[in-house]
């Protein structure tokens, strides 16, 4: 029966993709194109089995993908069953086990093309890619030459997280930028840019226990961290939370939604309203503090700023952690009753929390990044390590600093040498709109680092695999307004594997490899151990495609810097030089012959570690990246930014509740009475997978509304809604469920925006709506602060 | 009988990823629309508003289902032409596609929704226990896919005895109707119901 069914697959593949050819926007050489095919008449061909990894941005993982190919084409997808103890089996997720419906898209970009129509419109015409190259090196020159290389701007971008091609942070591309002078660095995330820029403040990148360490914790709580759904593949972390949970630790789930998480290990679900976790927080520590149950000796010995006698000096009086929790500042306790109000969570459920928490030895606090999304996302991300020092969690097995689960450290592998950027200036990822439109203008307040000022506006934009142009990217209308005037950005160029959202605004658009058609190398060792992979391509390129790395040599060539750039070297000669470097460092690491014998190399046993542990032994020889060398739960370098910054009430010294512009207090909720969330849904990693049909049947894209709010609005399961705000309008169908928090309504982020002649989007996507206003630190992301209405179309 | 092959499926741990489902539909190559093996998820409980907070017993579990080879199956009964039937030597029910006249009376019949109509063949197709694996001596594709070795296969009455489970929970159909060689570790609070979940 097999034989037949996969045939009679590929050939309707190669009809469908003859009939992408014909329709005109890619029309012109489908001679080129290379369609998969098998042919009837022939006998079935043999199969041979290519091991390979997922290079998705998950967060982790790299799982193992064992490619059955035949004929040239990838027929089916198996996985790892090698379990080991330390190392369970790699499997890929259901998003892995879809990647032929992603490498056999019709959609696929099949040659370079240049822009014809205005830009952002969508029209392209095919050219030969030395047009393209000719075209991209003319416009480097010129607007490098007008402007500097401050010009330039390499786009966050996340799409291709294979180490050696990997679009994020750096790679390839950086490497040939840096050669012709450099280019405006980002920071941060859009996936944690608050959490990387806070956790440091209080902690001084104090370490927490590696992930499989949660196995012995008798008690873990989860504060808006959804691994199950976003970190859920035999590689990623979500493993060890399940193998906590089958050893015995109670686990309790902090989230407005009923997550899948919380679906499958949770003993206790506590709904909670966005953007107030940290007054949940702070009532926590009211009831610690009030019934004497948190460790004073440990906040003694460890801790800056918990109360007025470890306050560093300077520190106005009354502005303590324990201070601000009692009132004695501001004249408000922080009570369970008055966290109740903002938070929605009952004031008897904070109670028992409390004593719970501070009752359990060892208790694992676990922050995910969704909280550090929203308006003040910089106050939860310290306010949890606080907590995890009043209870005396940290250094401690089983326990933990109260930040995200650790890796372990190994072996790093020598990766692509990038060189140095002569430019030293770097905005905030989510800034670049600012950095277009008044660059020159941006100061250290603004988030601008490196330099007291720049010298030029952004003029050309590189986005290589990223969808943060328009569609990850905060309030797509505004970003759309910016992208279209091309007196502004005067070049743009994406180099991707479909036509996205952000692809649509390029000038230039090539089409990229993807990961089946290359050779991945590369380590992994953030909860399973150290791995090593060389995994070749399972099959020849398809279309007309080019992979980075030829894309930046042939434009090296054109920009004189050729032989600078290669070194002399192929693609697979590079890659030996990388793993000939590491063996320098680490004999012990494979040589290349043995890597490609064995294209997956799993880590001996290692054990679980305990973050911090040196620093707990002793804190005075093993002082922390703070200034006092402690834990720093009132930071002075905070309270000086938010004075210098005029940003005090937004960023203060101890993680305060900062009720969000768009939060349960805010006003505008008259006007718009939901809060509205996006999160990161199974059935994409990001914004990949959304045109992928199996995925879309694993969960179709929709908002989801608890059914109180959906009754209120004659909304049944299944309707199409209209979503907005006075940033946007979306149409989309609505899924009622009892598994979200009544007043909150939730639309996962990464559909592709898709509007109509209106400028409706009618795929769901939330940044159709969502708000481009930095945070007050990090100038990083708020995508969860949303208020809108809901009605049914 | 003297063999009947069956799975166990670890309901209470299981996070609704559907890795098996697509791992399932890669190995038949089944077009959107069709699933052999599918994920359903139930919800319960209510929410009660208390002053400016939210009281609320809510839950929610994931189950994963494919043909459950029915040692009673409604499937086989009601087939005019045989082309469905129950394998003599493990239990596993089977479509013999030349027989398949596509009426879809099993697709009515089946209470788990398990053999899927195939508009382009104009057959039924379904889970047929990845029979081209377990002749190669490998486990069935959805065995090997799930990231966190939920689901489990083997004869029916060994797997009970080793692991346990029951034949039911909430949002399945009643098993007393066809007898699904299937076993399911139940999630908190999922059996209380009138069959006791043990099909007896």
């Amino acid at each position: 029966m097999r034989p037949d069914l996969s045939r009679r697959s590929f050939l309707k593949w190669s009809a469908v993709l003859g009939a992408g050819a014909a329709t005109g926007v890619l029309a012109g050489s489908s001679n080129d194109l290379l369609v998969p095919t098998a042919s009837a008449d022939k006998a079935a061909a043999p199969i041979t089995v290519t091991p390979h990894v997922c290079a998705m941005n998950c967060g982790g993982g790299s799982c193992v993908l064992n490619l059955e190919v035949q004929d040239g084409v990838v027929t089916r997808i198996d996985t790892d069953q090698q379990d080991l103890a330390w190392s369970p089996a790699q499997r890929g997720c259901q998003r892995g086990r879809s990647m032929r419906q992603q490498l056999y898209h019709p959609d696929r970009l099949k040659q370079p093309m240049k822009r014809v129509g205005k830009r952002g419109e969508g029209k392209f015409e095919p050219i030969t890619w030395d047009e393209a190259y000719t075209t991209i090196a003319a416009n480097l020159d010129r607007i490098i030459k007008k402007y500097g290389n401050q010009a330039i701007f390499y786009h966050y971008a996340s799409g291709v997280l294979s180490p050696v091609f990997k679009s994020w942070p750096t790679g390839i591309v950086n490497r040939l930028l840096n050669q012709i002078g450099g280019y405006l660095n980002y920071y941060g995330t859009y996936s944690s840019a608050a959490y990387s820029f806070a956790a440091p403040y209080i902690l001084g990148g104090g370490s927490n226990n590696s992930v499989d360490d949660m196995v012995n914790s008798r008690l873990i709580v989860l504060f808006a961290d959804n691994p199950a759904e976003t970190r859920l593949g035999g590689g990623g972390q979500y493993q060890w939370y399940l193998k906590a949970k089958q050893a015995g630790a109670k686990v309790i789930v902090i989230d407005p939604r009923l997550s899948d998480t919380a679906k499958a290990i949770a003993d206790e679900w506590i709904p909670i309203r966005p953007t107030t976790d940290n007054a949940l927080i702070n009532a926590l520590a009211y009831v610690m503090i009030t019934e004497n149950l948190h460790d004073q000796a440990f906040l003694d010995k460890y801790c800056v700023g918990f109360d007025e006698s470890h306050l560093p000096a300077g520190a106005p009086a009354n502005s303590s952690f324990k201070s601000y929790v009692l009132g004695a500042a501001d004249g408000v306790p922080k009570t369970p009753a008055w966290a109740e109000s903002i938070t929605g969570v009952p004031a008897e459920t904070i109670v028992r929390l409390a004593r719970e928490i501070a009752g359990t030895k060892p208790t694992c606090l676990i922050q995910g990044l969704g909280w550090q999304r929203h308006a003040y996302g910089e106050q939860p991300v310290r306010a949890l390590p606080t907590l995890a020092a009043m209870t005396g969690n940290i250094g401690r097995k089983g326990g933990g600093n109260g930040t995200r689960p650790g890796g372990k450290s190994s072996v790093s592998l020598t990766g692509f040498p990038l060189g140095t950027n002569p430019v030293k200036a770097s905005i905030s990822c989510f800034q670049w709109p600012d950095a277009i439109t008044h660059g020159t203008e941006l100061r250290a307040k603004d988030g601008l680092r490196g330099v007291d000022k720049l010298d030029s506006n952004i003029k050309m934009i590189w986005n290589y695999a990223g969808n943060t142009l328009i569609n990850q990217h905060g309030d797509i209308n505004h970003a759309k307004k910016i992208l279209a005037d091309e007196s502004l950005v005067e070049f743009i160029l994406v180099h991707d594997i479909f036509m996205t959202p952000s692809a649509k605004f390029a000038d230039i658009l090539l089409p990229d490899r993807s990961s089946f058609e290359r050779t991945e190398m590369g380590r992994d060792a953030t909860s399973q151990g150290d791995r090593i992979f060389y995994t070749p391509g399972a099959i020849e390129p398809l279309y007309d495609t080019r992979d980075v790395y030829e894309v930046c040599l042939r434009l090296a060539e054109k920009l004189g810097v050729a032989d600078k750039f290669s070194e002399g070297r192929t693609m697979e000669q590079w890659q030996q030089w990388m793993v000939e470097e590491t063996r320098k460092k680490t004999p012990t690491f494979p040589t290349f012959e043995e890597l490609k014998k064995n294209p997956i190399i799993k880590s001996k046993e290692t054990p679980p570690t305990v973050g911090m542990a040196t620093f707990i032994a002793d804190p005075v020889k093993n002082k922390l990246a703070t200034p006092s060398g402690l834990i720093e739960i009132y930071s002075p370098q905070l309270a000086k930014m938010g004075q210098d910054w005029g940003l005090a009430a937004e960023l203060p010294p101890i993680p305060k509740y900062v009720p969000a512009w768009e939060g349960p207090e805010s006003p505008l909720k008259e006007k718009y009475p939901l809060q509205l969330i996006g999160h990161h849904v199974k059935r994409r990693v990001h914004s990949t997978h959304d045109n992928n049909p199996w995925m879309e049947e694993v969960e179709q894209q929709a908002i989801t509304l608890n059914e109180i709010d959906a009754a209120e609005r004659g909304i049944k399961d299944g309707d199409m809604v209209k979503i907005w705000n006075d940033r946007g309008t979306i149409h989309v169908v609505c899924r009622v469920s009892k598994g979200i928090m009544p007043g909150v309504a939730d639309l996962p982020q990464g559909a592709w925006h898709t509007p109509d002649k209106d400028g409706v989007d009618i795929r769901g996507c939330i940044n159709t709506i969502t708000k481009y206003h930095p945070t007050p630190g990090a100038k990083g992301n708020p995508q969860h602060t949303n208020l809108v209405q809901v009605a049914k179309l | 009988m003297s063999k009947q092959l069956g799975f166990y499926v670890n309901s209470a741990n299981c996070a609704g990823c559907k890795t098996c489902q697509v791992a399932c539909k890669d190995r038949a190559n089944l077009e959107v629309g069709q699933l052999y093996r599918k994920v359903v998820k139930h919800e319960e409980g209510d929410w009660v508003k208390k002053g400016n907070a939210w009281v609320t017993n809510v839950t929610a579990y994931w189950l994963s289902v494919s043909c459950n080879h029915c040692e009673n199956p409604a499937c086989v009964h009601v087939c005019p032409t045989g082309a469905m039937h129950k394998r003599a030597e493990d239990g596993v029910v089977m479509v013999d596609p030349d027989r398949c006249v596509g009426c879809q009376s099993c697709v009515w019949a089946c209470p788990y929704d398990a053999p899927q109509y195939n508009p382009e063949s104009g057959k039924v197709g379904k889970c047929d226990f990845c029979a081209d694996r377990l002749a190669d001596g490998k486990r069935p594709v959805c065995v090997d896919a799930c990231p966190f070795q939920l689901i489990s296969f083997g004869e029916i009455d060994k797997l009970e005895q080793e692991k346990g489970g029951t034949r039911w929970i909430r949002g399945l159909a009643n098993p007393n109707r066809t007898m699904p060689a299937l076993r399911i570790n139940p999630p908190k609070g999922a059996i209380n119901s009138p069959t006791r979940g043990d099909g007896k």
